[in-house]
This record gives C-alpha cells, structure tokens and sequence, in this order.
C-alpha cells in the first residue's frame, strides 16, 4: 500500500481521512514495514466500509489487515442502530466465529518430545479432519436446533467437555439470542454429518511447546511457563456456518437497494440492523456463533480422550477461546457516551482488557488471553487485552499472520512432501491428507507473525505474554 | 481461489468454470463420473446465478461428500437447470487439498471477452 494515502499518528497508527462519501476515517494499526506489505485493496476496503451507515468512530484495520470479501480481513467496524447501523454478512464472514482456543496440558514439552511420533498418529487418527472426513456426531432435528441455541453448554450436557471449559470460552459458551429457525435446511443438512470435524485449509489442531514468557504475572495468571506444552485449536462453524454466509449475502444483495443503501461494492452487502433482514441475520450468525463453540467443544473433547490413552497423566485445561469472525453487541464509550453498538470483527480477534465485566472471575482483573495463530513453521503467539484497547479499536486486536501470497502461488514455490520433511528435520511432526494442501499452507505464503503481533502490543491493542513453537501440526 | 470459466456461450463458460471448482479441491483426472446429480436455481442476474450453480455445487459436494468433473448446464431466462456427474470422495485416490467453503462476490464477472467468448468467474472461498 502506497502510505502517501495514509496519514501518519505515530509509528504504529496511520489514518485514512475522511473524504467524498465516507462516514468516518479509517485507522490502519500496523508498521510502516507492514503497510508498505498490505495490498491496495485495503485501502479500498476499508474505505467502502467506512461509508456504510450508522458506522461509529472509524474503519479499522488491524495489523494484518488483507483483502478480504468486501470487508478487508483484519477489519473491524461498529454501528449504532439508532443511527441506521447495518449489519454485513460480509463483515462477519464465511467462516462464522471461526477461532482458536488453547488448553494446558499440564505436561512438559519434553514429555511430548518422547511419545510426539505416536500422538501425531494417533490426533490425526481421532479428529477428523478435511474434505471425506464425517463427525462422530449426527445430530437429528430436534438435537441440531437444541446444539444451534446451547452451543458449549449444549456439548457439556451432552458428555462432550467439561463444566469448567464454559467460562473459558467467550459468551461463557453459549451466543444468547440464536435463532434456529433463521438458519436454512441447505445450512443444518451440510452440518448434520460434520460436528466435531476440523475443516480444511488454514484449520489446525497443533501440539504447541511455550518458548518464551514476556509477562510472568499475566502467564502465570494464565497458567503457563516456559517450557510448558499447550495445544491449540483452529476451527469454525463448518459447513453450517459457510452456508449461513452463502445464504444472507445472496438476500442482502437483493435487499440492499431497498433499503436506499447505495453499495460501492456488491460484496458489502448488508442489511439495517432494525430490519427483518437484519434482525434475521443476526439469530442466524449466532446460532452459527454456538455451532462453532459446540464444535471446538467436541473436538476438545475427542482430544482429552486421545491423550487419556497416550499420556494418561495429561491434564488439558483450557486457557480461553475466542472467535475472530463475529458482530457482538457490545457497550463502548464513544464520544464521552456509552452506547450499544454491533461490532463486526472480520479476522480479528475480541480483546477485552483488565476489568471487564464478561471476563471470568479468575481472569477479571488481567485482561482477556488473545490467541494469535502463527503458522506450522513458526510460532503462535498469546497475548492480553489491555486499558487502551477499546479506545482504539472497540477492544480488538489482530488474529493470525495473514497471507502474503495466494495458494496458487504457493504451489509453485513449495512441494507439500519437501516441506513435511523439511519441518520433521526441525522437530515439527506434520500430519495431513494433502501435499498440495500443505504447500497452499507453507510458512513463507504467511507475513511474518512476530512482526504482526510486535505491532498490535506497540499499538496498544493487546500485549505480549507468551511466544510459542509448533511441535506437531494435524491438519485437513 | 479464483475460478474461470471461458466458452462460445454463458452456460459452457459456466461448465467450465465448474471444472475448475473441482480443481481448486483435486486434481480433476482423478474424478470419475459414475453418478450424475440433478441442480435448479434461479437468481435475478447473470452474475448472482452463475454464483448460485457454483454455491449448488458446493452443497452438492458437501452434502452428498461427492466430487464432479463433468457438467451440463441449460440457463432459461433467470433459472439454471444443471448435471453434475461424479464420485464419492475417496480421500486416498483424491487426496483433497482443501474444501471449498461457498463462492464468493469478489471479482464477481460473467460477460463476453474481445473475442465474443463468454468468461464466468469469481473468488471461492477456502
């Protein structure tokens, strides 16, 4: 991106000015080494964004903003409905409250070094995972909508998780407001044979060791130390999820013009949250926002029990799990005023700091873990929200590494097989059913997440706490 | 992923932007077409139905756990009536690389070329 477009606060916050038809600016959070990286459409994205409606303070972009489907991923917007605020299926995505939740495992890294052959065997054996794959669970109807409206909740009650996982998981586990019946037949079909499947692509389910602390207090609140094993999931809302996207952007395509919304792009469809549209939209998203919380519930689960049977000593307990594509109503102060507003968060990730009301209570005091996932040749990262974070981005905070290059190019320069073997040389068990998979999924074809996640603690957005390292990589 | 499709009419570029859907998941000679499925839809454009066959398939594929290299499309004013021939998936012969999410809006295009061929394309999203 061309940062003459750009003008800059500081070193780590750039505006785009409000001109022509926007409602608001645009604020990029990201180095200057960063912007120079992003591709222009997210100039451009952001910019139609900020045209939108009812859309408060700014168009944001977090450090790994990318060209996305109408919104950039890595963006984030909010409107007020009592200002003609929309909600966007774009600006939440195909992947609903796809995210990442991280468990301890209670064991050294060293112990996986020991058996890390046999557990890479036997997790992609346990979880399925990728194009072919089936869940363990078919859910009739009456199970489908009763999973659609309790999402973790509804997988503890059903034997799949533990009661303490709950205040772990943003929403303590359950979207309140879903609405069942607002998701199609296509949508519950395409999920009936998939709860508890891992997906494909950029979904993982990786065995982590914790490389480096940079906040003991705020890691040993989290219960980590160096040395540590984690585990860390990467997963969404499936095919029900992907289905509920394809569905509401064909109607809001259709609808937009007659709500007297002129789009600058088609792929911002939307509908005003006070509308049958919207408000159908948005009980449809949340009962996607369950099915993915059920989902990571289950797969942890199938998890626990593949540990039980390698490591029986093996104690996963789950440090958080957020959701990176989502429209939550939240309460922000804006303008000295606390208003409702519905925050869209487009591959990014929510980042609540010290003091938060719907923080648990363990945590309350020190801020919301932010899982960032690297990629399966790097590090992953956790970080916490902080103070400032509302007042730059309505609390978020950036989600992953962001692509640098298409899968098409990334064919191109890497053999799936070469790289498998590569990364085995460097103590880093790949397991998937794809080569040309792996390749799309190299970690050259990512930005460098270390300079991501540097950028968004020099910005306020979240701050470092732990750094790290893949040990073994299941993946679709 | 992008996909594109080029043909002397809209419904054979539609034909083969599918091949290249199935594509985006595997390699296409390893799909053979023993099955055929049957697909309506109907959208107020070219643009928005040429999205929808692909969205069809994508169920299809999903639902029935189906791949599909061969196709026959008939477009009659704002319907699509559609075959879609394949095969069970059998991740060993197949080998899926990723799994095709919904096709998106971006770069969303159907219309003639310079050379009168009709191009159908747009993004998938994986």
């Amino acid at each position: 991106m061309d940062t003459s477009l750009l003008k800059r606060e500081s070193d780590f916050e750039w505006h785009v000015p409000q001109t022509g038809k926007m409602n608001v600016p645009g604020i990029i959070y990201a180095t200057e080494e960063l912007i120079r990286d992003m591709d222009n459409k997210v100039h451009e994205q952001m910019t139609n964004v900020a045209m939108l409606p009812g859309i408060q303070k700014a168009s944001f972009a977090m450090p790994d903003a990318h060209w996305g489907y109408g919104f950039p991923i890595g963006g984030v917007a909010a409107f007020d409905p009592d200002e003609g605020g929309v909600v966007s299926a774009g600006g939440v995505g195909f992947d609903v409250s796809c995210g990442v939740r991280t468990l301890l495992t209670g064991l050294a890294a060293t112990e996986i070094e020991a058996v890390k052959e046999q557990l890479a065997d036997f997790l992609f054996r346990a979880i399925p995972a990728g194009v072919g794959s089936t869940g363990k669970l078919h859910l009739n109807q009456e199970e489908m909508d009763a999973m659609l409206t309790g999402g973790a909740q509804w997988a503890v009650e059903q034997g799949y998780g533990l009661r303490e996982d709950l205040e772990r998981i943003e929403e303590h586990g359950q979207m309140k407001h879903a609405k069942p019946g607002e998701v199609s037949e296509q949508a519950k079909k395409r999920q009936r044979d998939e709860v508890g499947t891992l997906g494909s692509g950029n979904h993982y389910l990786e065995v982590q060791k914790v490389l480096e602390i940079y906040d003991k207090d705020v890691a040993s609140a989290f219960g980590l130390r160096e040395g540590d094993a984690v585990l860390s999931i990467h997963c969404g809302s499936r095919g029900l999820g992907h289905q509920i996207g394809t569905d509401f952007l064909k109607k809001m395509v259709i609808a937009t013009p007659g709500f007297g919304i002129q789009l600058p792009d088609r792929e911002l469809a939307c509908a005003p949250i006070n509308s049958d549209l919207g408000r159908s939209y948005l009980g449809a998203m949340r009962a996607a926002i369950n099915c993915a919380l059920a989902n990571r519930e289950v797969i942890t689960h199938l998890v626990r029990q593949a540990f039980a049977e390698i490591l029986p000593k093996a104690n996963l307990k789950l440090i958080y799990d957020v959701s990176h594509n989502t429209c939550k109503v939240e309460e922000h102060a804006i303008d000295g005023e606390k208003k409702r507003v519905f925050v869209h968060r487009k591959g990014a990730t929510r980042a609540f700091g010290p003091g938060h009301v719907d923080l648990p209570e363990a945590l309350r005091s020190i801020g919301q873990p932010v899982l960032i996932g690297g990629t399966m040749g790097t590090a992953s990262y956790i970080l916490v929200g902080t103070s400032v974070g509302e007042a730059r981005s309505f609390s978020s905070s950036c989600h992953g590494a962001g692509r640098r290059m298409s899968r098409h190019q990334a064919t191109k320069q890497w053999k799936g097989r070469e790289l498998i073997d590569y990364l085995a040389t460097r103590g880093i068990l790949i397991r998937s059913p794809s080569y040309r998979g792996v390749a799309e999924e190299a970690p050259g074809a990512y930005k460098d997440v270390t300079v991501v996640v540097d950028a968004a603690d020099q910005a306020g957005l979240s701050r470092k706490v732990a750094k790290l390292a893949p040990m073994i990589c299941v993946k679709g | 992923m992008g996909v594109r499709g080029f043909g002397l009419t809209r419904e054979e570029a539609f034909e083969q932007a599918a091949l290249a859907l199935t594509a985006v998941v595997t390699d296409l000679k390893t799909v053979t077409d023993k099955e055929v499925v049957d697909i309506t839809c109907e959208a107020p454009d070219d643009e928005l139905l040429f999205a929808d066959w692909l969205n069809s398939l994508v169920y299809e594929m999903a639902t029935r756990n189906m791949l599909f290299s061969r196709f026959e499309v008939r477009i009659d004013g704002q319907r699509l009536h559609g075959k879609a021939w394949g095969e069970n998936v059998d991740v060993a012969r197949h080998r899926p690389a990723v799994e095709v999410k919904g096709a998106t809006y971006t770069s969303l295009r159907v219309c003639p070329n310079a050379r009168g061929e009709w191009m159908a394309q747009c993004v998938v999203d994986v």
